[in-house]
C-alpha cells in the first residue's frame, strides 16, 4: 500500500471523541498519561508524527500498527528511552499526571523510575541471579536493608506470576530461565521498582504461543495496580488483553478508541483494511 | 585415521552447502580436488604451529640442561647471580620481572578500561576513530623509542618525584631507596604502563562495543543512569573479554625487553624498595647474552629463558581457569 493510498488530510484529530468517558453509560477513566502533539525523529527523519492521545489509569491501552508505522518509537518516548538512540529527538508533551515528562528540569532517570519498560526480547542481565534481576532497579535507589528487598523482590516476582517456578532456585541466573520466564523475570524486575506506568514493547513476540498466554494473563491481573501501554502486531493479543486501542500508520495516529469499538465499528477505512487482515 | 575424515569433514560439508547455495545433504561426502587441497593445507599449517611450540620448548630444555643439572630448582630462588664465581640464581629477575608488570597493570587498567568507556559509550560515533587511532597507533611504536623516550624525558621526571617521595614519605617501606637513580622498579613499570596502555584500551574498546544494546537500555529503564547502567550491566557483561584485555597486557608487561633494559637499572640485587633497580628476565637474556663466554652462563642464561616461559604459561593457564570460573552458569544469553 502506497503512503499515498493512505494519506489522510491534515487534521488536528479530536481523538477524545471515542473515548468512554464521553459516552454517558460507562464511567468517564481518569487520564495517567497525556500526550500532545508528540513528533519524534531519527536524525532528519520523522518516526512518528503529532500524535495525540490519553492513557487511562489502570487501564490496558494497546498500540497496534504495521511494521515501521512509528509504534515502538511511540512507546518509548513515554519513559525518554527515545533519545538514547544517538540522533533521536522528540518535539511535544508527554504528560504524567498533569506535569511534563519533557519538561525543563525534568531528569529522565527518574521519569524511568516513573514509567518502567519491558523489552521485546526478554533482556535479563545475564551476570546476575534472578534474585539480583529482580533487585536490580529497586536497589539504585531503594532500601539497602536486605530484608526489605527480599521483600520485594519475592513481592515483585508474585507479582509477574514467576514466584512458584523459581522460590528454590533465586540464586541461578536469569538466563538459566525458559524465554517466557526470562520476559516475566524482566516483568518483575521492572515492576520491583513500582513504575506508575508500564510499557510493554511486543512483550511476547519472541515467545511461543503457551508463554505468550501466560504473559495475557499476567497482563489481566496486573492492571489492577499498574497503568499499561502494549504494543502488538498481533491484533488477538490487543484485542485479548486491552481496554482502549490506537492504531498507528505511517508514523501517524489513525484512530484510537476502546478496544471493542476499534475492533467492531472502525471509523476510518485505514483501520478496519488492517484489522480485516486487508494490509499489514 | 580411518573414521577421522568424516568427523572433520563434516562441517566443511555444511559450510560448501551453504555457499554454493545448492541443497545437498550435509553428510555427503561432497568434496572436490580443490577443497580436499586446501583442506590438507591448512590442517598442515595448523600442525605446523603446534609443531614449533613443540620445537621451542624442547630446545629451550636442551639449551638450559647444563644449569638445570648444575641448580636444578634452587635456580629458582637463588639470590646470586656471579658469573666470575659462575654461581648463577635467578630470584631478584623474576620478582623484578613480576613485580614491574603488576605495577605496571596497576598503573594501565584504570586509564585503558576508562578511556574504552569514554570511547565506547559517551563519544559520539563520528568522533570515535579521532580519539581511538592515537592509541592504536601508539601501540605500535617499536619499544626502542619508548625507551629512548622513557630515558630522556621520563626517568628524570620520575627521579624527581622519588626524591619528594622519600624525602616526604621515607617512612614507608616502599619509598626507602636509592632514589636519585631514577632508573628502577617504578620507571620501569611507568615506561611498561605505557605500552600495555594502548592494547589493553584497543580491545576493551571492541570489547565494550559488542554490549548489546538492550543490556544497557533494560537498565536504563530501570531507573539507572547512564553510569549506573556501564558499570552495573556493561561492565560485568564484558567481564571476560575485558580480563582477556588485561591478561594480553599482562603478557606483553613480561615479556617485554628493550624499553625495560633501558630503564629498569639492571640490578642483580633482590629489589627492596621501588626505588631499587633491578633486572627484568627478558633484559637480562638480551644484555647477557653477547658476553656470555662459558656453556654454564650460556645455558642459565636460556635457563631463565626457560622460566620465563613457564611463568608465561602459568599466567595464560590462571587466566583461562579465572575466565571458565566467570563464564560458568553463563548459559545460553538472550540479546
Amino acid at each position: 500500500m502506497s503512503k499515498e493510498g493512505y494519506a489522510v488530510e491534515g487534521r488536528q484529530r479530536d481523538i477524545d471523541f471515542h473515548l468512554p468517558g464521553n459516552q454517558p453509560e460507562m464511567t468517564p477513566d481518569e487520564t495517567r498519561l497525556r500526550v500532545e502533539e508528540l513528533r519524534a525523529y531519527y536524525g532528519k527523519s520523522l518516526a512518528v508524527n503529532n500524535v495525540t492521545l490519553s492513557i487511562k489509569t489502570k487501564k490496558v491501552t494497546a498500540i497496534i500498527g504495521p511494521s515501521g508505522c512509528g509504534k515502538s518509537t511511540f512507546i518509548r518516548c513515554l519513559n525518554r528511552m527515545h533519545e538514547v538512540t544517538p540522533g533521536a529527538r522528540v518535539e511535544g508533551k508527554v504528560l504524567l499526571d498533569g506535569g511534563d515528562l519533557y519538561g525543563s528540569g525534568i531528569d529522565p532517570v527518574e521519569v524511568r523510575r516513573r514509567v518502567g519498560m519491558v523489552f521485546q526480547k526478554p533482556n535479563p542481565f545475564p551476570t546476575m541471579s534472578i534474585y539480583d534481576n529482580v533487585a536490580a532497579g529497586f536497589k539504585l535507589n531503594g532500601s539497602r536493608d536486605r530484608r526489605i528487598i527480599e521483600d520485594k523482590v519475592e513481592k515483585s516476582l508474585k507479582m509477574a506470576a514467576l514466584w512458584e517456578e523459581v522460590r528454590s532456585d533465586l540464586h541461578k541466573p536469569g538466563t538459566s530461565l525458559s524465554g517466557g520466564q526470562q520476559q516475566r523475570l524482566c516483568i518483575a524486575r521492572a515492576l520491583a521498582v513500582d513504575p506508575e506506568v508500564l510499557l510493554m514493547d511486543e512483550p511476547c513476540s519472541a515467545l511461543d504461543p503457551i508463554a505468550t498466554a501466560k504473559i495475557e494473563e499476567l497482563i489481566h491481573e496486573l492492571k489492577d495496580s499498574v497503568t499499561i501501554v502494549i504494543v502488538t502486531h498481533n491484533m488477538q493479543q490487543a484485542a485479548r488483553v486491552s481496554d482502549y486501542t490506537a492504531f498507528f500508520y505511517l508514523g501517524e495516529l489513525v484512530e484510537f478508541g476502546a478496544t471493542g469499538d476499534i475492533f467492531t465499528t472502525p471509523e476510518k477505512r485505514q483501520t478496519e483494511d488492517y484489522i480485516t487482515g486487508r494490509f499489514g | 585415521m580411518q573414521g577421522e575424515p568424516q568427523v572433520i569433514n563434516r562441517p566443511l560439508g555444511r559450510l560448501l552447502t551453504r555457499a554454493s547455495g545448492k541443497l545437498v545433504h550435509p553428510d555427503a561426502q561432497v568434496i572436490n580436488l580443490g577443497d580436499r587441497f586446501f583442506y590438507t593445507l591448512t590442517r598442515g599449517l595448523a600442525f605446523c604451529v603446534i609443531f614449533l611450540v613443540i620445537l621451542l620448548v624442547l630446545d629451550l630444555f636442551r639449551g638450559s640442561w647444563e644449569a638445570i643439572r648444575q641448580f636444578g630448582l634452587k635456580f629458582l630462588v637463588g639470590t646470586t647471580w656471579d658469573p666470575v664465581a659462575r654461581q648463577f640464581g635467578t630470584l631478584p629477575t623474576i620478582v623484578g620481572t613480576i613485580v614491574k608488570a603488576f605495577i605496571a597493570l596497576l598503573l594501565a587498567v584504570p586509564i585503558s578500561i576508562g578511556s574504552a568507556i569514554f570511547i565506547s559509550f559517551y563519544t559520539p560515533k563520528w568522533l570515535r576513530p579521532v580519539i581511538s587511532y592515537p592509541i592504536e597507533l601508539l601501540a605500535g611504536i617499536p619499544s626502542i623509542i619508548f625507551g629512548l623516550w622513557g630515558l630522556f624525558v621520563m626517568v628524570p621526571v620520575i627521579r624527581v618525584l622519588q626524591v619528594w617521595l622519600k624525602a616526604n614519605f621515607g617512612w614507608f617501606p616502599l619509598f626507602n631507596g636509592p632514589a636519585v637513580y631514577g632508573v628502577g622498579v617504578l620507571a620501569g613499570s611507568a615506561i611498561l604502563a605505557i605500552m600495555i596502555t594502548p592494547i589493553i584500551a584497543a580491545i576493551s574498546r571492541d570489547i565494550l562495543l559488542t554490549v548489546p544494546r538492550t543490556q544497557i537500555e533494560g537498565m536504563l529503564a530501570l531507573g539507572a543512569t547512564k553510569w549506573e547502567a556501564i558499570w552495573k550491566v556493561a561492565l560485568p557483561y564484558a567481564r571476560t573479554g575485558l580480563l582477556g584485555a588485561v591478561i594480553l597486557g599482562l603478557g606483553r608487561a613480561i615479556g617485554e625487553t628493550m624499553a625495560v633494559t633501558m630503564v629498569g637499572g639492571n640490578s642483580f640485587d633482590l629489589i627492596h624498595s621501588l626505588f631499587d633497580p633491578v633486572h627484568s628476565m627478558a633484559s637480562q637474556i638480551a644484555s647477557e647474552f653477547a658476553e656470555a663466554t662459558y656453556s654454564l652462563y650460556v645455558s642459565s642464561l636460556i635457563y631463565v629463558g626457560l622460566v620465563l616461559f613457564g611463568i608465561t604459561i602459568i599466567i595464560s593457564l590462571l587466566a583461562q581457569l579465572l575466565l571458565w570460573r566467570l563464564s560458568k552458569g553463563r548459559i545460553a544469553i538472550l540479546e
